[in-house]
């Protein structure tokens, strides 16, 4: 391919190849903090490529490609090639990752304890963790996190965090000085922005936590707190997973010792500052913040 | 420039990966998912002491793999149930016989689709015991179905409701319109049973139907892993009377071009005719991303496949019919 970028997120290399420079010289320049693969060896590839050799030039439409791929991805406009390589990295992820059980779910770490946000999109869980890496919490990442079955650890997975519609205002007015990506407005997802995670963030990403709490927030009620079944919570996280079956017996014992050991709760709120304050309170009620998780 | 033979020559010579740098590591990679053979480049290079991020992935392809041959197991092992009261033959094809006979053709091979082969006085039974236990058409499309029917080896493919898994029930290995007769019954009354209930072509018959698959029916795609299928079945079963049976599938001459093929790419053939040389350019016409390349040559097999499938004045109807409701279809939408 014509420009090509490498980059290690987490545990997981990618190389990330374009027909045109401009989407390169973004991931370079949001991913300049990052490594690059271990032993320069990409884990996934990723092509952004004009379906047909006019559409580089005239109206330039990106195409996804990669190792693993969805049929019928639509393309989209050479504004939003960033986009384009978020989603090939994530849908790499989704389709070819074996390593790891993904769940679809932001992470954030304190004290050596990661605390899993999942739920439908829309849910809070980008604005959450981003909020809560802004106020002394390690984030470990806003799209997967990466379950070890051998050793029932979370891995960090944190790219740029991808924040959506009134999302973006609500984390620019909190982020002062912090870096973002370009607004593109009008995707099929609404108006994003990315955030980079904070250099301790980055530095860390190799650092693994122990699991000790999982929440399912819900945005737009009554604040409420309340226990998830572990059987509920089982039922919910395998449809968070994108590779839950292709994982066969591993991910189903990973998520089973998963559900056991740790607690899920759900936590409904109206607006961003009762969703922390609930987070930080189910996070002491839970006893993940003293030895006993 | 690379292309698929870097995946050869690391199928062919493990320990020459050994000096691969970064980006050739990359690109061999690339191309193995592209070809689907990655579980099998990673059980190939199994005993190599590789750089460590080469090995993670390598380690995932075989773990990947291993769950893969799992699911086709059960699934020829769902089949078996629901046709066994049926008291007809059922022989598993392609990978999932590969993977039942353990042969080393299985080895951390991609297995998609269950391919089963039946008598095709039993065809209709077989559809409606599958339709009363869960597997549902793919293709709603009358003039799909009928074509099917009336043309193909093949019943139309089936999906499993539930563990949307798709079944080929062949009656034949090439299509009825095809130029090339195989014999269906000696296919079965040769076939071996290898645990109760279970049977795979002969080992003869399995290399035949490769070489069909390859060279009397498609336009190549996957020709890479249907000749190393073809190389491993040499290996482990020799070839002795091969030839004769091929001769007797009207295959002779297919059957020759996959020996000498797999020969060039994975065994110790050295020079190749104009001609294969021209099918090797095909195979392995992929990049260092594992893109397509060598349009010119992909287009002028693709016609090729159809040529050989059908009568011209057959191919003609048939792509008017299809264009004419591609046309509408895109004026719909």
């Amino acid at each position: 391919m014509r420009h090509a970028f490498s980059v290690r997120i987490g545990p997981v290399g990618f190389r990330v190849g374009s027909d045109w420079r401009a989407p390169i010289d973004q991931l370079a320049d949001l991913y300049r903090d990052y490594p690059p693969p271990d032993d320069g060896v990409a884990d996934f590839n990723v092509r952004l490529f004009a379906a047909r050799p006019w559409r580089r030039f005239i109206r330039p439409a990106v195409t996804i490609g990669g190792d693993f791929m969805l049929p019928d991805a639509a393309p989209l406009p050479l504004a939003q090639g960033l986009l384009a390589a978020e989603m090939g990295m994530n849908l790499q992820m989704a389709l070819g990752q074996r390593r790891y059980l993904l769940l679809h779910a932001s992470a954030v770490e304190r004290d050596g304890r990661a605390l899993l946000m999942t739920g439908v999109s829309g849910a809070g869980k980008s604005t959450l963790a981003a909020l809560l890496s802004l106020r002394g919490w390690r984030l470990m990442g806003d799209e997967f996190a990466l379950l070890d079955p051998a050793t029932g650890m979370v891995h960090a997975f944190p790219r740029l965090v991808s924040l959506k519609n009134k999302a973006i205002g609500v984390v620019e007015r909190a982020a002062a000085g912090h870096r973002f990506g370009p607004l593109m407005a009008g995707t099929p997802k609404g108006d994003i922005r990315h955030l980079v995670p904070d250099p301790a963030a980055i530095a860390a990403m190799s650092v693994p936590a122990r699991p000790a709490l999982i929440l399912f927030p819900s945005y737009g009620y009554a604040p409420a707190t309340r226990q998830i079944p572990q059987i509920e919570s089982f039922v919910r996280l395998t449809q968070a997973s994108t590779n839950y079956v292709a994982m066969g017996e591993r991910g189903f014992s990973a998520l089973t010792d998963l559900v056991k050991r740790v607690p899920s709760l759900a936590i409904d709120y109206p607006d961003t500052d009762t969703a922390v304050a609930l987070v930080e309170d189910a996070w002491a009620n839970a006893g993940a913040a003293g030895c006993a998780a | 420039m690379s292309d698929g033979w870097l995946l050869a020559r690391a199928l062919r010579s493990p320990g020459q990966t050994l000096e691969l740098d970064a980006g050739a590591w990359t690109d061999l990679l690339a191309i193995a998912r592209a070809e689907q053979m990655i579980g099998t480049l990673a059980h190939r290079l199994n005993a190599l002491e590789l750089p460590g991020s080469v090995q993670r992935i390598l380690t995932d392809a075989r773990a990947s793999a291993e769950q893969g041959r799992v699911a086709a197991l059960w699934e020829a092992e769902v089949a078996r149930r629901v046709l066994a009261p049926l008291g007809v033959p059922v022989v598993l094809l392609k990978g999932t016989a590969f993977v039942a006979a353990g042969l080393k053709a299985g080895q951390g091979r991609s297995i998609g689709d269950l391919d089963i082969l039946v008598p095709r006085a039993a065809i209709d039974a077989v559809e409606k015991a599958l339709l009363r236990n869960g597997w549902e058409w793919v293709k709603p499309d009358p003039y799909d179905d009928a074509y099917y029917r009336r043309w193909m080896h093949e019943l139309p493919p089936l999906i499993h409701r539930d563990r949307d898994r798709m079944i080929d029930v062949h009656h034949t290995i090439l299509p009825l319109t095809a130029r090339i007769t195989p014999d269906a019954d000696a296919l079965l009354d040769d076939s071996v049973e290898i645990a109760p209930g279970v049977r795979t072509l002969s080992p003869n018959d399995m290399l035949v139907h490769a070489a069909a698959h390859l060279f009397a029916d498609g336009d190549l795609a996957g020709g890479m892993r249907n000749l190393w299928d073809v190389h491993c079945l040499i290996e482990e079963y020799g070839s002795d009377g091969l030839m004769v049976r091929a001769q007797q599938h009207g295959l002779g001459r297919e059957m020759k071009r996959a020996l000498r093929l797999a020969s060039a790419l994975y065994g110790d053939a050295e020079g190749v005719s104009p001609v294969d040389w021209l099918y090797l350019r095909r195979m392995t016409a992929r990049d260092g991303w594992g893109r397509p390349r060598r349009m010119l040559v992909r287009q002028a097999f693709y016609i090729r496949s159809h040529w050989i499938r059908m009568p011209p004045t057959m191919l003609a109807r048939h792509l008017w019919t299809k264009w004419r409701k591609g046309a509408a279809d895109r004026g719909s939408a």
